[in-house]
């Protein structure tokens, strides 16, 4: 308060009391706890996690896919595309065959577990791509700002313009000659990435004011390493998330692509080729539709159940509002 | 308000360009040779594929090629389907159905999913709202395709509520079931998205006030609550116009709906390259219109998304 006012004529104020040092002993307040147990975003978002059922039960079925994919001998003796009988046609159920016959008369359950490997690496290779595309836009953009920002910006909005599962039927026309699982995946996840790349890139814009990065560019580190090190693990959690989403979302589009017609060539084993070949006989055999239709959705059902649960277990805006 | 539509109209302009350049680079700087593919295997005289490649401007180079593309879009030509006729013609023929199950799918998914959201959010933690979420969760798991087929096999073949196809002429009974089937995509996501929002809403100082002077939850909660949660479902509505697109292309092909999506999946499944382009391009111009209307209606919405 300056000496200079003149307290005399000024209005009756009340008074301010400042609480005795000695009365509230101050403790350094930049001590670390050397003894304590490390925390950071991850930690605590594990501990939170190993007490959801929910993530148990999506990480179980994940687990079982990936088995099933990885080793599907294990699970049926049935090569996907051989004894198969055109009398068994639409069979029934019989003994060795649980689910029954295709229209082709090739066993159900066969095919659904020769299915799982190209649901799944048709997700895991878009997810990657998705993934390295969504990270190298968005940190740049985000980190360096400026006419960087504006023309990373803009390509991802050219890219997002076009709803990718169309321009995965355009490229797919255009290359029927060459459908695999690789030439798929580059069909969708060409498109894919630019919602990767917005999410990280306004965690970046939140996070790269902090006080951490401040204190690394003050000791003089290089600022792309400063982006690397500091600002884009600071920052992936969010992408974490919709990428796991992503991956669900991946297993769809080569499903949906496939049941199109533009999908993987009917010599492969995909849920997508079993259901839209299955929609003929709807009317009399749809059971022959439902198998395939139930694995798919349950492996996708199990990769959104898991970026939900890991969602609300690194967000705690999303934790208070459950 | 001004300024803002004008600023947000330039931005258009690139991504507008650069959409239909990247359509037109996937198809026409791709291997294999467009006439080729369109006399199959008996190749015609030579003279013809010249004067076929001169009159498509096919020995041009690549950027004049789409410059006479790029001003046919802006003509509003859009080419030519494989059978000869004009897209413009079919358009105009399957627009209108395809305009009708939109709308009616969006009515659907509006109503419901903020009716369901809104009492999910004023009663968190309740039955209600696990049971919503729950659905929710199965919903955004289903592909459009097996909701449609086991929409298709249980309400229509097997309890025979619905017409399993859609007539001739579209009637807007027939259009219900697919427009449910298109609806349920979308449902989820505006149930979360109104559920969180209500949430947030409900926690803020003018609730609180609005409570404290005295009125009642019959007028906090629709003019309060409800209005001030709805912007951000209101965007959502524009970004997924894209899954809505994909959804009908799907859902129309299931149901034998004689709308844009049916051309689409058609031409599609018959392999006709230069159709699903000019299909492809339509969509993604519209794509673009309504993400630009909705942007707009966001800034009336919200006077902070004008001024920022």
């Amino acid at each position: 308060m300056p000496d200079s006012i003149d307290t005399t004529t000024s209005k009756p104020r009340p008074e301010h009391f400042v609480a005795p040092l000695e009365e509230t002993p101050l403790e350094a307040i930049d001590t670390i706890k050397a003894e304590g147990k490390p925390s950071n975003l991850w930690i605590d978002a594990w501990a939170d996690l190993r007490r959801r059922p929910m993530f148990w039960i999506s990480a179980a079925l994940i687990l079982v896919i990936v088995f099933i994919a990885l080793f599907p001998g294990l699970f049926t003796s049935e090569p996907p595309n051989s004894n198969c009988q055109l009398a068994n046609s639409n069979g029934a159920p019989t003994e060795g065959h649980p689910l029954g016959f295709t229209r082709q008369g090739c066993d159900v359950w066969s095919r659904i577990v020769h299915g799982a490997s190209t649901s799944l690496s048709v997700g895991i290779i878009v997810t990657m791509l998705v993934f390295t595309l969504g990270v190298l836009f968005g940190a740049f953009a985000g980190f360096y700002g400026g006419w960087v920002d504006g023309l990373l910006s803009r390509i991802g909005d050219i890219f997002f313009a076009i709803p990718y599962i169309l321009a995965a039927v355009v490229i797919m026309s255009v290359l029927a000659d060459y459908r695999n699982v690789w030439v798929i995946s580059l069909a969708i996840g060409l498109f894919a990435w630019p919602v990767t790349a917005r999410v990280l890139r306004s965690e970046i814009l939140r996070v790269k004011n902090s006080d951490f990065v401040t204190a690394a560019t003050a000791i003089g580190v290089p600022r792309f390493k400063i982006m690397w090190a500091h600002v884009v693990p600071n920052s992936i959690a969010p992408v974490i998330v919709i990428t796991t989403i992503a991956l669900a979302g991946a297993i769809v589009a080569e499903a949906t692509l496939s049941f199109l017609g533009v999908g993987l060539p009917s010599t492969f084993m995909s849920w997508g080729n079993d259901i839209a070949q299955a929609q003929t006989t709807l009317r009399t055999a749809p059971q022959v539709l439902l198998y395939p239709s139930i694995a798919l959705s349950l492996t996708v059902f199990s990769f959104i159940m898991m970026g939900e649960v890991i969602r609300d277990a690194l967000d705690p805006k999303a934790r208070a509002q459950r | 308000m001004l300024w803002y539509t004008g600023k947000r109209l330039l931005q258009v302009i690139p991504v507008l360009l650069g959409a239909t350049f990247l359509i037109y680079f996937m198809v026409f700087a791709m291997p294999g040779d467009p006439i080729a593919a369109l006399y199959g295997d008996r190749p015609p005289a030579p003279g013809v594929i010249d004067q076929i490649r001169e009159q498509y401007h096919l020995n041009d180079p690549f950027i004049v090629q789409y410059f006479y593309y790029l001003i046919g879009i802006f003509q509003g030509d859009f080419g030519v389907t494989y059978s000869g006729q004009s897209v413009n013609d079919v358009l105009a023929r399957t627009f209108p159905v395809t305009i009708r199950l939109a709308l009616l799918a969006v009515f659907i998914e509006m109503v419901f999913g903020i009716f369901v959201g809104l009492i999910s959010g004023l009663r968190k933690g309740g039955i209600f709202d696990a049971t919503g979420l729950g659905v929710s969760l199965v919903l955004i798991s289903l592909p459009i395709f097996v909701v449609g087929f086991v929409a298709q096999y249980f309400l229509a073949i097997q309890l025979g509520w619905f017409s399993p196809t859609v007539g001739a002429g579209a009637p807007l009974e027939d259009l219900i079931l697919p427009a449910i089937v298109l609806a349920s995509i979308s449902f989820a996501q505006i149930v979360r998205l109104t559920r969180s929002s209500v949430i947030e809403t409900a926690g803020l100082d003018f609730v609180r006030t609005a409570y404290s002077k005295g009125l009642t939850r019959r007028r906090i909660v629709p003019v309060h609550i409800l209005r001030n949660s709805l912007i951000p479902v209101v965007t959502y509505l524009g970004t997924d116009f894209g899954t809505l697109l994909v959804g009908a292309t799907v859902t129309e092909g299931i149901f034998n709906v004689p709308g844009v999506g049916r051309t689409l999946f058609q031409a599609i499944l018959r392999g006709e390259g230069p159709t699903i382009v000019s299909f492809v391009t339509v969509m993604v111009l519209l794509y673009l219109v309504v993400n630009l209307l909705v942007d707009l209606l966001y800034a009336v919405l919200d006077p902070r998304i004008r001024y920022a």
